[in-house]
């Protein structure tokens, strides 16, 4: 084998930039809704199931822990929604400076966390709530 | 093939295949690059991705909305609003996109963290079954909600 050049390690990278940390979130969260099809899924099985099933998958999903995963999929939900408009912006060729992308990151970190709190209150304030 | 190239191994040079192993040279033998080489498809994966994430940034934004205008979650009222003709019709665009976006994205996930080929296939392959199952059951689920 012949010595080939490499691809620069992850250090090289200012990682404190938040441009690329926008990059892996979006992975990550884009995972996380995988996951999260799967609940919807038994979610809408337990509803063909009939009333008795489906009561009883209630009681699962309302385990005090599936909170904590709710919460999760609303913010990757917010999150990956807002950074997937970005991309699609970035494919009709806008935005892509550096002093853009840097911009849009953190205007997508923001623009998320402000969807996020709205739709948590919202969550909160409907109806009874807690699937 | 219509341009000039030339991908006769036979009608190069002689030494032409000694050039390619030197140092410096990033060019692959033909013999390596043959069956190896563009499978004419690499757009297809980012074309659908995007056709995906468009369909889906109406489809969630429809989704999210309803479930939390749902004066509840009980049994009765879920069933009559899959029994609505246009809830069982984006419901199950939403599954069928979401599967689809879903499998491309944590493909690509796999396919950049996961080493070593075999695991890398059985993978790949588990994920496609994996997904095809949740889109069956998903739509299958919706659709006998929506026709009882």
């Amino acid at each position: 084998m012949t010595e080939r050049p490499l691809s620069p390690h992850l250090s090289v990278y200012r990682m404190y930039r938040y441009s690329l940390l926008s990059s892996i979130t979006n992975r990550i969260t884009g995972l996380v809704l995988s996951a999260g099809l799967i609940l919807l899924v038994y979610w809408l099985v337990a509803v063909a199931s009939g009333p008795a099933a489906y009561r009883s998958a209630r009681q699962v999903l309302s385990l005090g822990v599936l909170k904590a995963v709710y919460v999760l999929l609303l913010a990757a939900f917010s999150y990956h929604l807002i950074a997937g408009i970005r991309h699609l912006v970035w494919d009709t060729g806008h935005g892509l400076e550096r002093s853009q992308s840097q911009r849009s990151a953190w205007l997508v970190g923001i623009a998320s966390m402000l969807l996020l709190i709205g739709l948590a209150w919202w969550a909160l304030h409907a109806g009874g709530n807690a699937p | 093939m219509t341009s000039g190239t030339n991908f006769d191994d036979a009608k190069r040079p002689a030494g032409a295949a000694e050039a390619h192993d030197g140092p410096g040279n990033l060019r692959s033998p033909l013999a390596t690059v043959l069956g190896r080489g563009s499978a004419k498809e690499g757009v297809r994966h980012w074309w659908v991705q995007r056709l995906t994430s468009v369909a889906l940034v109406p489809l969630t934004v429809w989704f999210v909305v309803s479930i939390l205008s749902l004066p509840s979650l009980d049994h009765a009222t879920v069933t009559a609003w899959l029994g609505q003709l246009w809830t069982a019709v984006f419901l199950i665009l939403l599954v069928l996109t979401a599967a689809w976006h879903s499998h491309l994205g944590v493909r690509v996930v796999v396919e950049d963290y996961v080493h070593g080929s075999g695991m890398k296939t059985l993978m790949l392959a588990l994920l496609t079954f994996f997904h095809v199952v949740v889109a069956v059951a998903g739509v299958l689920a919706i659709l006998k909600v929506a026709l009882t």
